[in-house]
């Protein structure tokens, strides 16, 4: 069989370091502080761009997601690793992908965005790190005591292009619609006129880079939910060590383009809540860790064909939608007006999931 | 006839999970694990081998891979 280089050690390793300097440089090109990738963020940036939300200034057709999913979809045909697949209890992940979002965006961040904080000096990251470990430890408990969602089945090759049919779709909406300066609309679309939604990477730079990080996580299997999760359950660092190459590039990328600042206030695109940043980030691990993946790694399983991680990032997109629609988001002044109560609610939602839907034996 | 663990079409981390746990039951022996990704397949191999066993054979069949290990 065909050796996968990006699955060894130093494979994931690279892959894990690629990812760190093309998220600062996606930074350093337009997009938001901190926010090279940020998987939840830009799905919620999707969102608002076609209409799900109306919250002004997070408004924006991320290629980068795109591009994650076009991108896994290629690497899986080349390397014959497309299988389409679906059936394990797809309403049950769409519902952790809404509260996975709802969680992430108390936080202002997913998994991914956690690491790029922290690789920029904001020290809230830490505290929105520790959180997300201590979600994810919840979560190993279940899988631990018998939590399953069952199996998934092979199913038809085009059920599992509609994913990344989906995201071509968008792809030409960016490009039958693009966005007119000073327009906060331009045809369907909407966009931003300020705010984190109105900075981005020029279009196919932001498209390019989330091609390559979505071929190459496919063909690593990076996930920075795993990561933390397999050291936990297993003490492997296998995953770890592509997350670890990426904080320490992305670091070393950021001081030589001027992007760190050390502290926790006053950081981009974030709050100093310290109990909500773990208590959001704990709900979003929770709910990644029964899913099976992180929001970036969901992507990159929908490109290759597996419909229920199609069926969660719907899930996530959803949850954004609510957030911004029930004020659950956060915002750099705090958190939203009902956040707090999604974040109780979710998280008696996912515990209610892992408790209730084990076989044992 | 070996034991077989089989972890098709189930969500990770459910093929190492279960993998690890019939490799602490058995503790020797052959064991057959089927499963249905190459990344399920990689994980189990990973994991089997961090545990002191060995991978005798991977075979593919019908879309689904079946890795055999062994320990003593």
């Amino acid at each position: 069989m065909k050796k996968n280089v990006f699955a060894t050690s130093w494979g994931i390793v690279a892959v894990g370091a690629i990812i760190g300097i093309l998220a600062p440089l996606l930074q350093k090109l337009g997009n938001p502080g901190n926010m090279g990738i940020c998987v939840a963020c830009f799905e919620r940036d999707i969102a608002g761009a076609v209409g799900l939300h109306r919250a002004g200034v997070v408004q924006f057709m991320r290629p980068e997601i795109i591009g994650f999913v076009i991108g896994s979809l290629i690497a899986a045909y080349l390397f014959k690793e497309f299988k389409p697949r679906g059936g394990s209890a797809p309403f049950v992940r769409f519902i952790l992908g809404v509260f996975a979002m709802i969680g992430a965006l108390v936080f202002l961040g997913c998994p991914w965005r956690a690491l790029l904080r922290l690789s920029g000096g904001d020290l809230n990251a830490v505290v929105g790190l520790l959180g997300l470990a201590f979600g994810i430890y919840i979560g190993t408990l279940f899988l631990k005591n018998g939590y399953n969602l069952g199996r998934s089945q092979p199913t038809y090759a085009s059920a599992g292009w509609l994913m990344p049919l989906t995201m071509a779709g968008f792809l030409a909406l960016l490009f039958v619609f693009p966005q007119i300066s000073g327009e906060a609309k331009s045809g369907v679309l909407f966009y931003s006129q300020k705010g984190p939604g109105a900075m981005h990477a020029p279009l196919l730079i932001s498209l390019g880079a989330g091609l390559a990080i979505g071929f190459l996580a496919q063909r690593s299997r990076f996930c920075t939910m795993g990561a933390l999760r397999d050291l936990l359950l297993f003490r492997q660092m296998h995953l770890f060590n592509g997350i670890l190459a990426l904080v320490v590039t992305c670091f070393l990328a950021n001081l030589a383009f001027g992007q760190f600042h050390p502290g926790m206030a006053g950081q981009p695109v974030a709050h100093t809540l310290s109990l909500w940043n773990f208590a959001g980030m704990a709900l979003a691990g929770l709910a990644f860790a029964l899913a099976g993946g992180c929001p970036g790694r969901q992507l990159f399983l929908a490109g290759e064909g597996d419909g229920d991680a199609a069926v969660f990032v719907m899930g996530m997109i959803t949850g954004a939608a609510f957030a911004h629609n029930f004020g659950l988001a956060s915002s750099p002044k705090g958190v939203g007006p009902h956040g707090i109560a999604a974040v109780f609610i979710g998280t008696a939602v996912c515990l209610f999931i892992g408790f209730t839907m084990r076989n044992r034996g | 006839m070996n034991d077989t663990v089989d972890a098709r079409g189930l969500s990770c981390p459910q093929p190492v999970l279960m993998t690890l746990g019939k490799i602490k039951t058995v503790k020797s022996g052959t064991l057959d694990i089927l499963a249905d990704t190459e990344t399920a397949k990689e994980n189990i191999i990973r994991a089997s081998e961090s545990k002191g066993w060995e991978v005798a054979e991977v075979s593919e069949e019908d879309n689904s891979f079946k890795i055999r290990i062994k320990k003593g």
